[in-house]
């Protein structure tokens, strides 16, 4: 492996290190990120109603709701940390290339989060009623895209949004609307696997997630030097 | 281009800052306004003013963290603008704030640093790096249970293994105990031997004697005075004496 790859790797897993180090040791946002995502879950189905079967049809709209709600509040946290005691602008001085930077907080979060949904997503199938073992490889093959497609876009924006003081606002602002292709492949996806895909479509909105991701993470990472800058 | 490699001779070496016709806006305010002075290497100097003089942007701009509005900053030859990746590998700063992960011990937020330096990893490195700021019994427990002054000395830590060729301190005295302040004033000195330079935003002159040869003053955004800190010492009213 190439000698400057292999540094900037290493600052990778650095900053990687680093979150997922302080996240495991606190957990302040694991529990709150984890609390919240239960309650959305609850407070849906109480407001879906008694039926299974509206309850079952709402379930993947509501489970990819659960995990944008949470990740938002992840994203936010994200950033948080640096700016607390200054730590963003050492961040910036350290020498090399700042996407190491993007890239290492891109792999905290994906940690961060697929942690969550491991938690959330059987809690889901318990409470709507989900067929989750028989669709156990293409739920996690939607999981997994979707979930890689909104951190690399979470992550980005929440460098975006961590320099202005109303951060906790814009980032939803301005990661919703760019998530919507997403969530829709995401959640089509995720019916067509729960139910066995019998019209075959599921392929088509898993392909739409590979493009998502393909496109914002070449996108974020070119762009992220800029958005950091004072 | 000039050698500005660890043990190269200081002389032929461009200055180690050199600052033209700098300026500054945020908003409709201009924090710096048309700055000019150049600090060789070899060359220790204070930054004074007033708060909002302008020496906390300055230093910012010359660390690449800022970009300026109008003007031209080199820091060792390159361009702060153009060239702030390698700009990045001679500059070492001390802000306001530590910078330091609170949930990390004082040995992880070192052992991150060097990581992030692209450097190997030496514990051994690491353990004089603590030891040398006398924080050797702490390197196990976590930051979040540290002084302000012991977390300013770790910083310090982190600079010593860095070893910049420019260091840009702001206002580094503060939080400091003698001892801390004799720890940072050897590290400048030190730094200035081997052919770097610092530049020193501070309000207490006093406790940079004998290491900060020149002092500089900034005022609304402009150097106003330039003077030996000896002389500018006993004439200044801002001095503190310990």
């Amino acid at each position: 492996m190439n000698g400057r790859l292999r540094v900037e790797l290493g600052r990778v897993a650095a900053v990687a290190w680093k979150d997922l180090t302080a996240e495991r040791r606190t957990r302040a946002n694991a529990n709150a990120v984890l609390f919240f995502s239960v309650l959305v879950l609850v407070l849906f189905g109480f407001a879906l109603g008694p039926d299974a079967d509206a309850l079952r049809a709402a379930a993947p709209g509501v489970l990819w709701l659960t995990v944008l709600f949470s990740g938002v509040l992840a994203f936010n946290r994200s950033y948080q940390v640096e700016l607390e005691n200054g730590a963003f602008d050492v961040l910036l001085l350290y020498p090399g290339d700042r996407r190491a930077i993007f890239l290492g907080k891109l792999v905290a979060n994906l940690v961060f989060v697929l942690v969550i949904e491991a938690l959330v997503v059987p809690l889901a199938a318990v409470l709507y009623g989900l067929p989750l073992l028989a669709a156990l490889p293409g739920l996690a093959a939607v999981v997994l895209l979707a979930t890689f497609g909104l951190v690399t876009v979470g992550t980005f924006y929440g460098a975006m949004a961590s320099r202005v003081r109303a951060r906790e606002v814009l980032l939803p602002l301005l990661l919703f609307p760019i998530v919507i292709p997403l969530l829709v492949a995401a959640v089509e996806a995720t019916t067509a696997v729960l139910a066995g895909d019998p019209m075959g479509e599921a392929g088509a909105w898993i392909r739409l997630l590979v493009v998502f991701d393909l496109v914002f993470f070449i996108a974020c990472v070119l762009a992220f030097e800029h958005v950091i800058e004072e | 281009m000039a050698d500005w490699s660890p043990g190269a001779p200081a002389s032929g070496r461009p200055p180690a800052v050199e600052i033209e016709g700098l300026a500054r806006r945020f908003g409709r305010r201009w924090a710096l306004r048309g700055v000019d002075f150049r600090v060789e290497p070899g060359e220790a100097v204070a930054l004074l003013g007033r708060n909002g003089s302008g020496k906390t942007t300055l230093l910012r701009v010359v660390a690449t963290l800022l970009r300026p509005t109008r003007g031209r900053v080199r820091v060792a030859g390159r361009d702060v603008v153009g060239e702030a990746a390698a700009v990045r590998e001679h500059v070492g700063l001390m802000g306001h704030v530590p910078g330091l992960y609170d949930d990390l011990t004082a040995a992880e937020n070192l052992r991150f640093a060097i990581r992030m330096m692209g450097r190997a990893v030496e514990e051994k490195g690491i353990a004089e790096a603590l030891a040398a700021v006398g924080l050797a019994g702490e390197a196990r427990e976590r930051v979040r249970g540290f002084s302000a002054g012991m977390r300013r000395r770790l910083v310090l830590a982190r600079l010593r293994l860095q070893r910049p060729d420019v260091l840009l301190l702001d206002e580094p005295y503060a939080s400091f105990d003698a001892e801390g302040v004799e720890l940072l004033n050897a590290f400048v000195r030190e730094t200035v031997d081997r052919g770097g330079a610092a530049v020193v935003a501070t309000h207490d002159l006093a406790r940079g004697v004998g290491v900060l040869e020149r002092a500089l003053v900034l005022d609304a955004g402009r150097v106003i005075e330039e003077a030996p800190v000896a002389g500018r010492l006993a004439a200044s009213r801002e001095a503190v004496v310990p």
